[in-house]
């Protein structure tokens, strides 16, 4: 029986539970007294009891078997297939997939056949057991419920518990997600710091771990891997203030003006319009600034005679910064409105132009407010990945100049995550180094923006 | 059952077309001719003509809503801020029309200060406060002067002896009648001719504004004062005239004393008894 | 002696120097507004240059050239088993039988000719061939007139990108291909069309051929995912905080861990997703399965956030009322808040799941970067989604590439701009203001 057959059952037999729960409890109970709760919770009650566990196990099961056979069926693959070079697990289990289920393209090798033989004995058991499985679960635990019933049974708190208990558990999610993240990284981050030196991994001018246990052409001498991570920070560091160079004098001086200048009719023209640049996604972004931004940096640089990579750092700034305007703009803006209205008229009052009341009173007022803005621009601008990816070199490169090739550390975690990789190679586990400064970075911007905010609120509250 | 209506509404009939009492002055520092301001369509000040006289206190009073705050705001141009506020009519300052379009806004408002109703220092010292007319008009030429101004304007508003030795602290740290007092020496320091306040003293408690009472006796030697009030004993207490608006219209004008004794139309009466408040 | 002048200033000195400070004050003002201009004008000119440049570059990739040709089904040829089964076409002479029908209309002969003609056609048209007998079967025995994509060097050339001016052997085109391409333009045999192969190809090395179909459907699998998982948690998550969570210490702990991970760079997740899906569970990579739960855990926080702000803004006299009339509090919640609560609920999720549309690193971080030729049929086959495709085709250098490429981003934006749309609807017809 397959799955979604499985889950209809299941479905079917609670829909049951709760009719006949239902029914039972409605009127009056054989000893003439009043049920507690209205007849549908009871009802309720004996279905969720059904329904829940055995839809939980219907899934997992869903879910593992197909995995648990791949693990499997790659047993099947001699060592010399899957050790050789270009090997490509996905390749083989679509092949014995094709197999199992009756397409042939020509011949297979036989270690393809006899996996697929034993993909589809494991199959058979494993429908049977997950069908008997289920469907008995459902039938038990819904008569475990159902048996409850009665007129004191209060099954209107008890469907209600169960509720609650699965919204806060949801809550939860959020914890473990937090946990998953740090636990993950912390770990794996651990494991680096066993192979490479904390002092290198922070303080070290170069990054090359290309080089990882691999000979350099012909000198028959190992490869020295390096993983000093002050480029990587010079890098995005280079590239954020390019961003933020464009960003933020842009970004403030436009909330400045919608909000104090514009009419409110352009307001609610430009406004979305600005927010557009949040919306498009940032590979588009990478895309615009490695085929039109770029080469056009490049030809312009090169004709006044100045050295431009053709991956410059600012050209990935300057796409990264018109990202980032819309964040700067906003946040500003909502600042910039919130200063009471009695602070300008003081300043209108005594004879001020519009523009000297907003740069000395309206400005200074929303300046907690502005630099934390800044802050979370910042924050983003660090985190970017796809921009530096597709536009920014991978040459790590220890340079503050806005024309050369510089990389990121987040365009280098993409570099080495991104195909196969040994999860004990200290190339791999760098990049769990390089994640954590980068969600430690993050987090700490953040943090200072809440903390300014909130230390400069009483002013007006 | 004609006491069952509202008696605000009952007596719109009774608008007068002409104010009454004396309009005019003989030495006026700003004058009104048949000024109206409508918000939209919504008519707030219907055809008002009145003089202000000069070194003198003059009250607006009248139930809420009668526009007394709008019509002040008209003096130094602050509706302007409004974007669905017109005005009509003549307003003059020293025989200039404040709503001609060559006029600059700026030096009107140097002239004719404003006090609100709810304290606003900006967030910065003391000094800074006041400094900052005097900043950014260019009215000093040194530090000295600077500082001069600000203690004579502290002094004049009653606040220095309280301040003088922390003129840096934040102006939003202090009370809210010391505030209010920092916001008059903040309008006095740019050398006003005519300062308006609309309900200065709402926001405080009775010994604050009785020290700002005081206060407004006092400066009534140098300025021109124009003060919008809902209490019509503060009213009797701190003015020379008293106008009485309704609905819009001005109603009576007339020197204080007569106002509250002997008041000329019925509408003036009926709200100084308190029948309609 | 005059000592400095102290006091407060004479009116009449102090309006003469407020005059004069007019000047440079009104020229500041006019001065400042015009920046305020320019930097407004900075960023709507940015925003018209990206899509101009997206547009002029993705318009042209929604067409390609194709070439009409004569076709003679032998049946024999094409299916030699006889029985039309996959097999047996796949082991027919498909690719024959098209080089014949393009030799006659060339006129191509000789070894030379005939490998400079053969080259013209895209690699794919054979299988166009064989997808269209088992379509119709009673082609075969029959000459017809089919359309095949021409190869994108060929194409190229039509669109004015190769110049013959340039020395042949530094062209990917050379004579003899110029010569039968104009004869097949002279014999109208050549055409401007719609791109079936964007829309609905598969990921291809072959410019003409690639498409973006597989991905599309891996980003929808991707979505739906996401989405079944996102907001039913999302909200669930939010009316908990909300209603019914004791204002403990564990209760601060998790708002302040939602709006921590609000602010955590999309990359993590991908980080998440490999360490701890793929390295701990060993689940394999490049499914929609995985990336529909990194995506969800990533827009998990921007749902809670929004729907909070929903549950928030109905006001508590709702609660009260239903309280008073003597409902549980689930009940007040269920039949009374949640409904009105849902308009802005759904505009957060449908900002949300646009957002989850357009990513691409958490993504590539659990290996959806592989060369999918299938179209997944389920969330546990591998795929790859709509802008990884895009970042995989970035880096081709070919032309048509480039014009696919921004079709593709095209596509994209029109997605994000249908979903944003819907959201703009649902808010400003179905959320009530308070």
């Amino acid at each position: 029986m397959s799955s979604p057959v499985i889950a209809l059952i299941v479905l079917l037999i609670s829909l049951g539970y709760f009719f006949v729960g239902t029914r039972l409890t409605s009127g009056l109970a054989p000893n003439g007294s009043r049920y507690h709760s209205r007849p549908h919770y009871s009802g309720l009650y004996a279905a969720l009891l059904a329904f829940l566990p055995s839809s939980l196990l219907l899934v997992t099961l869903s879910v593992g078997d197909d995995l648990v056979f791949q693990r499997l069926a790659l047993e099947f693959v001699p060592e010399a297939v899957s050790s050789a070079e270009g090997f490509k697990e996905i390749i083989v289990l679509a092949q014995i997939e094709n197999v199992v289920n009756g397409i042939n393209f020509g011949e297979q090798a036989d270690y393809i056949y006899q996996a697929a033989e034993a993909w589809k004995g494991w199959l058979a058991t494993a429908t049977t057991l997950k069908t008997v499985s289920v469907i008995g679960l459902c039938l038990i635990t819904g008569f475990f419920g159902f048996l409850k019933l009665g007129p004191d049974f209060r099954s209107r708190n008890a469907v209600e518990r169960i509720i609650l208990a699965i919204l806060a558990s949801s809550s939860a999610i959020a914890i473990l997600t937090t946990i998953g993240i740090v636990f993950s990284v912390v770990f794996e981050s651990l494991r680096f710091f066993a192979l490479v030196p904390v002092t290198e991994f922070l303080f070290g001018l170069t990054w090359n771990p290309q080089f990882e246990g691999a000979e350099r052409a012909g000198s028959g001498q190992m490869g020295l891997a390096t993983y000093g991570s002050v480029p990587l920070f010079m890098g995005t560091f280079l590239i954020s203030v390019v961003a933020l160079s464009v960003a933020v004098p842009v970004g403030l001086f436009s909330a400045i003006y919608l909000s104090e200048y514009a009419s409110s009719r352009a307001r609610s023209i430009i406004k979305p319009l600005l927010e557009i640049l949040a919306g498009v996604p940032t590979v588009v972004y990478g895309f615009f600034a490695a085929l039109t931004v770029a080469p056009f940096i490049r030809s312009t640089g090169m004709s006044l005679g100045l050295d431009v990579a053709s991956e410059s750092a600012l050209a990935a700034g300057l796409v990264m910064g018109i990202m980032i305007i819309p964040f700067v703009s906003s946040l500003s803006d909502d600042v910039i409105n919130a200063v009471p209205q009695s602070l300008r008229d003081a300043a209108y009052g005594l004879g001020s132009t519009k523009s000297e009341a907003i740069r000395k009173v309206v400005l200074p007022a929303a300046l907690p407010g502005v630099v934390a803005s800044v802050l979370l621009a910042v924050s983003r601008a660090v985190g970017e990945t796809m921009i530096v990816v597709m536009a920014a070199g991978l040459a790590a490169n220890l340079s503050l100049n806005p024309l050369d090739a510089v990389t990121t550390v987040t365009s280098q975690i993409v570099t080495i995550l991104v195909g196969d990789q040994e999860f004990e190679s200290a190339k791999t586990l760098s990049a769990f180094a390089l994640a954590l400064t980068l969600i430690v970075i993050t987090l700490g911007l953040n943090f200072g923006a809440l903390q300014i905010v909130k230390k400069y609120r009483e002013q007006y509250e | 059952m004609d006491n069952m209506r509202a008696p605000v509404e009952m007596e719109m009939s009774k608008l007068p077309n002409l104010t009454v009492g004396d309009v005019y002055v003989d030495t006026p520092r700003m004058t009104t001719r048949n000024v109206n301001v409508f918000y939209g369509d919504k008519m707030a000040i219907d055809d008002v003509t009145l003089d202000i006289a000069e070194k003198q206190v003059i009250s607006f009073i009248g139930p809420s809503g009668c526009g007394k705050s709008t019509f002040l705001r008209c003096l130094n141009r602050m509706n302007d801020t409004i974007d669905s506020c017109r005005v009509e009519g003549q307003i003059k300052l020293d025989d200039q029309n404040i709503y001609d379009p060559h006029i600059d806004v700026v030096p009107l408002r140097a002239s004719v200060g404003m006090v609100f109703q709810k304290p606003n220092p900006f967030p910065k010292s003391i000094f800074d406060n006041v400094a900052y007319g005097p900043r950014i008009h260019g009215l000093a030429s040194s530090k000295d002067e600077l500082d001069g101004i600000v203690e004579a304007s502290l002094r004049r508003a009653g606040l220095w002896e309280e301040v003088a030795d922390r003129l840096d602290q934040s102006g939003t740290g202090l009370s809210g009648g010391q505030q209010q007092r920092l916001c008059i020496a903040r309008a006095i320091a740019v050398s006003p001719e005519v300062i308006l306040m609309d309900e200065p003293c709402s926001a405080l408690d009775p010994i604050a504004t009785a020290r700002i009472e005081e206060l407004i006796f006092e400066l009534r030697e140098e300025f021109t004062i124009v003060i919008v009030t809902h209490s019509m004993q503060q009213a009797a207490r701190v003015s020379n005239r008293t106008a009485y608006f309704h609905l819009g219209r001005l109603v009576e004008v007339g020197e204080t004393s007569t106002i509250f004794t002997n008041p000329q139309h019925e509408l003036t009466n009926s709200y100084i008894t308190g029948r309609f408040g | 002696m005059s000592e400095p002048r102290k006091g407060i200033i004479p009116p009449q000195v102090a309006i003469s120097r407020v005059n004069a400070s007019l000047a440079a004050r009104r020229a500041g003002e006019r001065r400042f507004r015009t920046y305020g201009r320019i930097a407004i004008g900075i960023a709507l000119a940015f925003l018209v240059l990206l899509f101009v440049s997206i547009f002029t570059k993705g318009i042209p990739g929604f067409f390609q050239y194709y070439v009409t040709l004569e076709v003679v089904v032998d049946r024999e040829k094409i299916d030699p088993a006889g029985d039309l089964s996959v097999q047996s076409l796949y082991d027919g002479d498909a690719r024959g039988i098209i080089r014949n029908a393009l030799y006659k209309a060339t006129g191509a002969e000789g070894r030379s000719g005939r490998k400079a003609a053969g080259k013209l056609i895209s690699k794919g048209a054979e299988q166009r061939l064989r997808e269209a007998i088992i379509k119709d079967p009673s082609l075969l025995g029959k000459t017809v007139a089919m359309k095949f994509a021409l190869d994108d060097d060929a194409d190229s050339f039509l669109r004015g990108y190769i110049s013959s001016a340039v020395p042949e052997k530094d062209r990917r085109i050379n004579d003899k291909q110029i010569e039968f391409i104009n004869k097949l333009q002279k014999l109208q045999l050549i055409s401007y069309d719609f791109s079936d192969y964007l829309i609905f190809g598969s990921a291809s090395r072959d410019p003409e051929i690639a498409g973006i179909k597989g991905a599309f459907v891996g980003s929808m699998l991707t979505l739906a995912v996401c989405l079944v998982l996102a907001f039913p948690m999302g909200v669930a998550t939010a009316v908990y905080l909300e209603e019914f969570a004791p204002k403990n210490r564990i209760t601060e702990i998790i708002e302040v861990n939602i709006n921590n991970l609000a602010a955590v760079p999309s990359v993590v997740f991908g980080i998440l997703g490999l360490a701890v899906f793929i390295g701990i569970f060993g689940m394999p990579r490049s499914i929609p399965l995985i990336g529909g739960v990194v995506l969800a855990l990533m827009t998990l926080p921007t749902i809670i956030i929004s729907s909070r702000a929903a549950i928030r803004a109905v006001p508590p006299s709702i609660r009260d009322a239903a309280l008073g009339v003597g409902a549980s509090r689930l009940q007040t919640v269920t039949h009374h808040v949640l409904p009105l609560a849902m308009p802005g609920m759904l505009t957060g999720t449908i900002i949300g799941m646009a957002q989850a549309l357009g990513e691409t690193a958490p993504l590539l971080m659990i290996g959806m970067v592989a060369f999918i030729v299938d179209i997944p049929g389920g969330v546990t086959d591998p795929g790859t989604v709509l802008p990884v495709q895009i970042f995989m085709w970035a880096d081709f250098a070919e032309r048509m590439f480039i014009h696919k490429t921004s079709a593709a981003i095209i596509v994209l934006l029109g997605f994000l701009i249908l979903m944003n749309a819907i959201a703009i609807f649902i808010r400003n017809r179905l959320e009530r203001r308070w």
